[in-house]
C-alpha cells in the first residue's frame, strides 16, 4: 500500500508531538533530579521544591502529559481520516 | 457498526452498574465486620473473614468469567473499556512493594526514595508515547509476537520469551511472597500455608477464565485496595493536621518534621543530648561487633574457622541452657534464644556476613538523624572532621569537602540510573503491555494509559505523604515520651515482629529516644490505622488491600510466563494446527505447572526480595526496550539487529549483575561509576541499542512485507489495511 503525502504529514506530527511530550517528561524527571539540592532551597507552601517534584509535581505532569497525547492524537487521527471505524 | 457502538456502550454501562454494586457491597461487608469487631469477636477471626471472603469474592468472579474461546481467554476479548483497563492495569502494576513497601521505603530514605516514585510512574510516558497505541494496532496475544511478526524467523520470539520468563519469574516470585507475609501476619497461619492458600485464589481465577478472568478481577482488586489505602491515610491526615487532604496537608508537617530532626541533632537541646548519648551507645555496640569480626578473620585466616564456628554455637547453646535453667525462664528470651540456635549460620562466612549486618545496623545509628526532604546528602565528612579536629587546616577541610561531594554525586547518579531503569522497565514488562492489547481500538489504547497512570498515580502521590504524616508522629509523640507507657500500636507491633518495631531503653532513661527505635518499611502501612486510632476492621482492611495487590500482580505475572510458553513456544512453534481447546488445555496446564514451581520457589525464601524486583526492570529495560521501539520507530530495524540487540541488552545486564551483586559472588570495587547492581540497565539500554542499529545496519533492510507491518502499525486506519488482529 502507498503511502500518501497527507499520511507523512500525519506521522511527522505524532513525531513532533512525540518528540516535545519526551522534553517536558525529561525535564521535569532527570533536570530537575540533577538541580535538586539547588532547586531544594526553593520552598513553596512547606515543600522544598525538587521533594514537591518527586514527590507529586512531576507525576501530575506526567498524568497531564499522557492525557495531553490521547487526546491530540486521536483528534489528528480525524482530521487526517486515519481513525478507525466505530467497530 | 452503529450497532456496535452502542453494544459497547451499553457493556460499559453495564460494566458501571455491576462495579458501583459491588463497591456497595464491599463497603456493607465492611461495615458489617465493624459491628462484629464490636460485639466482641476476636480478631484473628476477624482476619480470616476477611482473607476468606475476599478470596472467595476472586474466586466467583474468576467462575462467572470462565471461557473456552482463545480470543477471551488471551485477550479478553478485547473489549475491554478505556477506563476499567486502567483499573485493571493500576491493580496489575500495584504490587505489595507498592502497597505496603512504597510509604515504607519513603519514611526510610526521604527523598532518595522518591527514584520509586517517579520512575514507576513516569515510565507510563513510554507506554503512551512508543508502545500502547501501536501494540493495539499490531493487535495479537503477547509481546514475543510482535517480535516474532515484526522481525521474521523463531530467534526473536524465542529470545522474547526467554526475557518474559526471566523478568515475569523473578517478579512473580516477590508477590507470592507478599501474599504468603500478608496471610501469615493476619490469620497465624504459616508461611508456607499462606503461599498455598493464596495461590489457590490465584488459580481459580486464571485457570478458567484467563485474561478475561484475571481482568475483572483485576478492577474489583483495584477498588479494594484504593480504598484500603485512603481510609487510613485521610484519618491519620485529619487527626495530625486538621485536613482531610493529606497530599496537600503534610507541606505543613513536613516543617514540623524538619524542624525536629535540627533540634535531635543539636546537642545542647534536652532531646539532642538524649539522641547523642544513644548514639555514643550505638558506637560502642559497632565496635564490639566490628572486633568480633576481626576475631573471625584472624580464625579463618589461621585455618580454624570450623572450630572458632562451633565455639560461637556452643556459647549461644550455653545461653540457652543458662535461660532454661534459670528460676524464673523468660518464655520469650528462650523462643528468641532457640531461633537463633535454629538460624545458626553453617559456615564462617554466613557468621561474618550476619555479624557484618548487625555492626552496619549499630553504625547506621551512630549518625545524625538524615533530613527528609534534603536530596543527596553527602557523607557528612566534613562535619565529622570540625567535630574531631576544631582546628582542621584548609587542606583537610578541602579534602572532606570533596568526599562529600563525591559521595553526593555517587547517589545523584544511581538515583538517575535507578529512576530510568525503573521507567523504561515499565515500558517493557510484558505483562503490563499486553494490557493494552485488550482494549477496543487504538484511540481506547491511548486513553487507558491515561486511566491507568491515574489509577496508579492517586496511590503513589499518596504514599510520600503517608510517609511525612507518620514521621511527624513518630517526632513529635514517640520520642521523649516515657517507656511506661508505650503507644499501643508501639507494644503491640514490638510484641508482633521485631523485625517491624523494636524499642529499646538503651540509655536507661526511662524515655524514648529516636536512635532507640528501629523501624522496618512494611510497619508504616501496617500500622497506620492502629497510629491513626481507627478500629481492627480497617487493619483487616487494609491487610485485604495489599493482599490484592499482591495477588492481582501475580495474576497478571502469571498468565504472561504460561501464555509465553503455550501461544508462542507451543501454538506458534511446536504445533501451528493445534485446535482451540488443546491450545487452551496445554495453556491452562502450563499455568499450574508454572504456578506451583513458583510457589514452591516462594516456600524456600530466597535471598533478596526487593533486589529481584528491581533486577526484573532492569532485565526487561535492557532486552526489550530498544527492539520494541525501534521496530515501530526505524523502519531500517531488521532480524539481526533484533537478535544481537536483545542479547546485547540482556548479556550485558547480566553480566553487570553477576560481577556486582554479591548474591552472585559479585562484589562492589566491580562496580562501573558506582552505579548499584539494581540499576544494571543503565548499561544494558544503550548495548541493546547498539546492538539493534549495528546489527541492522550491517544486513540487508527488512522486506516490503515487513516494512508495510511498520506502516500498518503506525497508521490506526489505513485504505485497504491489512488486518493482523488474530482471534
Amino acid at each position: 500500500m502507498q503511502l500518501t503525502d497527507k499520511h507523512r504529514e500525519y506521522w511527522n506530527r505524532n513525531l513532533r508531538l512525540t518528540a516535545v511530550l519526551l522534553g517536558i517528561w525529561f525535564v521535569v524527571t532527570f533536570v530537575v533530579i540533577w538541580f535538586a539540592k539547588e532547586l531544594n532551597d526553593i520552598v513553596i507552601a512547606g515543600f522544598p521544591f525538587a521533594f514537591y517534584m518527586g514527590a507529586q509535581g512531576a507525576l501530575i505532569i506526567y498524568v497531564l502529559v499522557i492525557w495531553f497525547y490521547a487526546r491530540r492524537m486521536n483528534q489528528l487521527d480525524l482530521e487526517y481520516g486515519v481513525h478507525e471505524g466505530e467497530d | 457498526m452503529a450497532s456496535a457502538t452502542s453494544s459497547n456502550a451499553a457493556f460499559f454501562n453495564q460494566l458501571k452498574k455491576y462495579y458501583t454494586w459491588y463497591t456497595g457491597g464491599f463497603v456493607a461487608f465492611v461495615i458489617l465486620v465493624a459491628i462484629l469487631e464490636q460485639m466482641g469477636v476476636p480478631n484473628k477471626i476477624l482476619g480470616y473473614i476477611f482473607l476468606a471472603a475476599t478470596i472467595a469474592l476472586y474466586a466467583g468472579i474468576g467462575i462467572m468469567s470462565k471461557t473456552a474461546d482463545v480470543s477471551e481467554y488471551y485477550v479478553a476479548g478485547r473489549r475491554v473499556p478505556a477506563l476499567f483497563n486502567g483499573m485493571a492495569t493500576g491493580a496489575d502494576w500495584m504490587s505489595a512493594a507498592s502497597f505496603i513497601g512504597m510509604a515504607g521505603t519513603l519514611y526510610l530514605t526521604g527523598y532518595d526514595g522518591l527514584a520509586f516514585v517517579m520512575g514507576w510512574t513516569g515510565g507510563y510516558v513510554l507506554v503512551a508515547l512508543f508502545l500502547a497505541p501501536y501494540l493495539r494496532k499490531f493487535g495479537q496475544f503477547t509481546i514475543p509476537d510482535f517480535l516474532g511478526a515484526r522481525y521474521g524467523g523463531h530467534v526473536p520470539r524465542t529470545l522474547g520469551v526467554i526475557a518474559a520468563i526471566i523478568c515475569s519469574f523473578t517478579y512473580v516470585i516477590a508477590q507470592i511472597y507478599g501474599v504468603g507475609l500478608i496471610t501469615a501476619r493476619f490469620t497465624g497461619l504459616e508461611f508456607a500455608v499462606g503461599v498455598y492458600v493464596g495461590l489457590a485464589g490465584i488459580l481459580v481465577c486464571s485457570f478458567l477464565g484467563g485474561m478475561r478472568a484475571v481482568t475483572w478481577t483485576q478492577v474489583a482488586q483495584y477498588i479494594i485496595l484504593i480504598v484500603a489505602y485512603m481510609i487510613p491515610v485521610v484519618w491519620l491526615s485529619v487527626s495530625i493536621t486538621g485536613n482531610p487532604i493529606p497530599q496537600i496537608a503534610y507541606g505543613q508537617a513536613l516543617q514540623g518534621v524538619t524542624a525536629k530532626e535540627k533540634e535531635l541533632n543539636d546537642p545542647t537541646t534536652v532531646l539532642g543530648a538524649a539522641e547523642a548519648s544513644v548514639r555514643a551507645l550505638h558506637k560502642e555496640k559497632q565496635l564490639e561487633w566490628e572486633g568480633k569480626i576481626k576475631t573471625l578473620d584472624d580464625a579463618v585466616a589461621a585455618g580454624s574457622g570450623a572450630a572458632f564456628l562451633a565455639e560461637q554455637k556452643a556459647t549461644a547453646q550455653a545461653k540457652l541452657d543458662e535461660l532454661k535453667a534459670a528460676p524464673e525462664p523468660d518464655a520469650k528470651k528462650i523462643a528468641a534464644a532457640e531461633k537463633d540456635i535454629k538460624e545458626f549460620p553453617a559456615d564462617a562466612a554466613a557468621l561474618k556476613a550476619k555479624w557484618k549486618k548487625a555492626a552496619a545496623g549499630a553504625k547506621a545509628k551512630t549518625g545524625a538523624v538524615a533530613a527528609h526532604a534534603t536530596a543527596f546528602a553527602g557523607k557528612g565528612a566534613e562535619k565529622k572532621l570540625m567535630k574531631e579536629n576544631p582546628a582542621a587546616t584548609p587542606e583537610e577541610i578541602a579534602k572532606a569537602k570533596a568526599e562529600d561531594t563525591k559521595a553526593s554525586n555517587t547517589k545523584r547518579l544511581n538515583f538517575i540510573a535507578l529512576v530510568l531503569c525503573l521507567m523504561v522497565g515499565t515500558a517493557s514488562l510484558p505483562h503490563i503491555l499486553m494490557r493494552y492489547y485488550t482494549t477496543p481500538s487504538v484511540r481506547d489504547a491511548r486513553k487507558s494509559v491515561f486511566w491507568s497512570l491515574f489509577f496508579i498515580f492517586l496511590l503513589y502521590f499518596t504514599a510520600p505523604a503517608l510517609a511525612v504524616l507518620a514521621k511527624y508522629e513518630v517526632y513529635h509523640h514517640l520520642v521523649g515520651s516515657s517507656f511506661a507507657n508505650l503507644p499501643a500500636w508501639v507494644s503491640n507491633w514490638s510484641a508482633v515482629d521485631a523485625t517491624l518495631m523494636k524499642i529499646v531503653d538503651m540509655n536507661k532513661d526511662g524515655l524514648i529516644q529516636l536512635a532507640e527505635i528501629t523501624i522496618g518499611g512494611d510497619l508504616i502501612v501496617l500500622a497506620t490505622p492502629e497510629i491513626a486510632g481507627l478500629p481492627y476492621v480497617i487493619s483487616g482492611l487494609v491487610a485485604a488491600g495489599g493482599l490484592a495487590a499482591a495477588l492481582s500482580t501475580a495474576d497478571g505475572l502469571l498468565l504472561t510466563i504460561a501464555n509465553a510458553l503455550s501461544h508462542d513456544i507451543y501454538y506458534k512453534m511446536v504445533d501451528p494446527n493445534a485446535s482451540t481447546v488443546r491450545r487452551l488445555a496445554v495453556s491452562k496446564g502450563l499455568l499450574l505447572v508454572v504456578a506451583l514451581l513458583a510457589a514452591y520457589v516462594t516456600s524456600l525464601k530466597p535471598g533478596d526480595i526487593l533486589f529481584l524486583v528491581g533486577a526484573a526492570f532492569s532485565l526487561a529495560a535492557s532486552a526489550f526496550f530498544p527492539s520494541l521501539v525501534l521496530g515501530v520507530f526505524w523502519k531500517r530495524a531488521n532480524y539481526l539487529g533484533a537478535v544481537l540487540g536483545m542479547i546485547a541488552g540482556l548479556g550485558v545486564c547480566m553480566y553487570y549483575m553477576f560481577i556486582t551483586y554479591d548474591f552472585f559472588g559479585g562484589v562492589a570495587a566491580n562496580e562501573w561509576f558506582g552505579i548499584k547492581p539494581i540499576s544494571a540497565g543503565i548499561f544494558g539500554m544503550p548495548a541493546g541499542f547498539l546492538g539493534v542499529i549495528i546489527g541492522s545496519l550491517i544486513s540487508p533492510a527488512p522486506s516490503k512485507e515487513i516494512q508495510e507491518l511498520v506502516d500498518h502499525v503506525r497508521y490506526p486506519s489505513l485504505p485497504s489495511d491489512i488486518n493482523t488482529n488474530a482471534a
